[in-house]
């Protein structure tokens, strides 16, 4: 393995993730100069054009890290997890229950919960797409680990019976929406950060940050968990407890963030494999670098998504999706080759 | 002293283990030896508390094991299993060091690292430290899972003993390996550590062993001190194979030849 210490690769991460926000707030539908964009942050004012970077502009940049960091540390919480480098929060139901709660909402609304509607406001949606996201999670989990050995075949099996399940669910409420309704479905099913706003973008962001520092407090167990649970085990980790959590905080990073960008599938694939291929499997490391690099790629994809059509936009989903699933084509293949060979990566 | 008091363990309808009752001192190396599916393994497991007995006890000084933590636990016994898999790539240096998990609580200290350094020296495998551990043979896996073992349990606690279970260590093992890790066992055992083995190579267990304990349907068949406890008898009974005991004109301990 290279020689080049964690603390580097966080730091170029770092800068690249901070360029990568600079470059992505100048451009869009109206471009904003870099003079402009620093004279606004220094000296508030109300041109048309500070309104729009600093109401618009700013916080959807801003969501888009913390969306991207999210999944990408789930992505990488889940494989440790399962053991298994092709699992990702799309593949084990976490993004199709999640959407699933969310078109409930959408389309019963205030309905669901009637006198209580007031209190829980801005909750309703995440709570609904957390509890959504949960039982699907729990349920492929429950269906593909058979004996404490988690079957490849029972979870691909069992992620395409239950994601089936939460699409045939979310496609049976927009088929009785009202036709807005329906229309908010179908476009959140492909993810968009247009509805970026300073509260969305606070919980979104408070949520990311406290599951990514949960998350690294569970990184040393989950290591011990790639020996197996057994092992794990004899090292001192309480595994069924460890399972539990780490499932509830899978679908607490993802049920939040896609509560208000909608459903972009495969950031938390690609993103832990492309730390994997630089440098290790640790997952401190992996927690880190999928948090900075997460907040990175989705940042480069909102930038094409705002640009190649503007000023439209196009779904960032459909671009993550082209960009992610010849990655995961690659990964199948090559864990095909692992049975004639030795290892993954071997 | 780890002690064993009437232990059932059962699989559904099955009894593995039928009716245990055993002592374990420390200061000497015990192998337990038995056919295949004898329960040899399952015996480890309720040891090391992997898995709760169906009934029985089982006492780690005096304490039993229902009562102890698990992390605490963690910090004085060692298992050995027959070679984990492992899907992703992980340094050798990083397998050794999650032995030191259960010492500390974020970063290992320096005193964590030096103990790796000095585990993987013991074992010649100082120069793999770098490497991929899916790229390693079987025996030297072999190799790194024995020094992650070593490493979990270096420093000895201050009021208790140390326990270290071997489940057919030296499986995958040339016979240069076999030999010294097993005479790494034998200079553990002088350091108060209750060492118990699970050998196939009955040779290899008479070399090394104190004590035997053949195990046979989840049952103790036989149990005593090294060389006595072994004869041809014993051995027709357990293994179901006809053998004869020679006598090595160089050592006191005699080979076992199969007819």
């Amino acid at each position: 393995m290279k020689k080049i210490p964690f603390r580097v690769y966080y730091i170029v991460l770092g800068l690249l993730l901070l360029l990568s926000l600079i470059i992505s707030a100048r451009v869009g539908a109206v471009p904003i100069s870099y003079e402009h964009m620093f004279y606004f942050l220094r000296h508030p004012g109300t041109s048309i054009e500070e309104q729009l970077f600093l109401q618009i502009r700013l916080p959807r940049v801003l969501l888009c890290a913390f969306t991207g960091a999210a999944l990408s540390v789930s992505g990488a919480l889940m494989q440790a997890l399962f053991r298994n480098p092709i699992v990702e929060p799309g593949l084990v139901g976490t993004s199709s229950g999640a959407a699933f709660g969310a078109a409930v909402v959408f389309v019963m609304g205030k309905s669901l919960t009637g006198a209580w509607a007031d209190t829980l406001g801005p909750f309703l949606l995440p709570v609904f797409a957390f509890i959504g996201g949960g039982v699907a999670t729990w349920l492929v989990y429950r269906l593909s680990n058979v004996f404490g050995k988690v079957n490849v075949n029972t979870l691909l099996l069992a992620g395409i019976a239950v994601n089936a399940l939460a699409a045939g669910g979310t496609g049976f409420f927009s088929y009785i929406a009202r036709d807005p309704q329906a229309r908010s479905i179908v476009f959140w099913n492909l993810g968009t950060l247009s509805g970026a706003d300073w509260e969305n973008t606070g919980i979104v962001g408070v949520c990311a940050c406290l599951g990514i520092l949960l998350s690294l407090f569970y990184s040393r167990s989950l290591n011990a968990l790639l020996l197996g649970e057994t092992e794990a085990g004899y090292l001192g980790v309480h595994t069924e407890k460890l399972k539990t959590r780490i499932l509830l905080l899978n679908t607490f990073l993802v049920a939040v963030a896609t509560s208000v960008v909608g459903v972009i599938g495969f950031v938390g694939l690609i993103v832990p494999h492309i730390l994997r291929l630089l440098k290790s499997s640790d997952n401190r490391f992996l927690i880190i670098g999928s948090a900075l690099l997460g907040a990175i790629l989705l940042n480069v994809a909102d930038m094409l998504a705002r640009v190649i059509v503007a000023p439209s936009e196009f779904p960032i989903g459909v671009i993550t999706a082209f960009a992610g699933a010849p990655v995961f084509l690659f990964l199948l293949i090559r864990a095909n080759r692992q049975q004639q060979k030795g290892g993954f990566y071997a | 002293m780890l002690e064993i008091q009437g232990l059932v363990c059962k699989i559904g309808s099955k009894t593995i283990v039928d009716g245990v009752s055993l002592s374990f001192d420390p200061g000497r190396l015990h192998v337990i030896v038995g056919p295949n599916g004898s329960g040899k393994s399952t015996l480890l497991k309720a040891f090391s508390g992997e898995w709760v007995p169906t009934a029985g006890a089982v006492t780690y000084d005096s304490v039993n094991l229902t009562r102890i933590d698990k992390l605490h636990l963690a910090r004085r016994r060692a298992v050995m299993t027959q070679l984990p898999e492992l899907h992703f790539p992980l340094s050798v240096e990083e397998i050794v060091m999650m032995g030191r998990y259960p010492h500390f609580s974020f970063s290992p200290t320096p005193n964590d690292r030096a103990i790796c350094g000095q585990v993987m020296s013991h074992l010649s495998i100082q120069p793999l430290s770098g490497r991929d551990y899916l790229t390693l043979s079987g025996g030297e896996r072999q190799r790194v899972q024995f020094a992650r073992a070593l490493a979990q349990i270096w420093e000895a606690p201050a009021s208790t003993s140390r326990y270290l279970f071997l489940d057919e260590p030296v499986s995958s093992l040339d016979i240069h390996y076999q030999h010294q890790l097993m005479q790494l066992a034998r200079d553990l055992v002088k350091e108060k550590i209750v060492l118990i083995a699970v050998l196939h190579d009955l040779n290899l267990a008479l070399h090394y062993a104190d004590r035997m304990i053949f195990v046979k349907q989840g049952r103790i068949v036989a149990e005593g001190a090294v060389p006595g406890i072994v004869t041809p008898s014993l051995i027709r009974e357990v293994f179901d194979i006809e053998a004869r005991l020679l006598e090595d004109p160089q050592s006191d301990i005699p080979v076992i030849v199969y007819a």
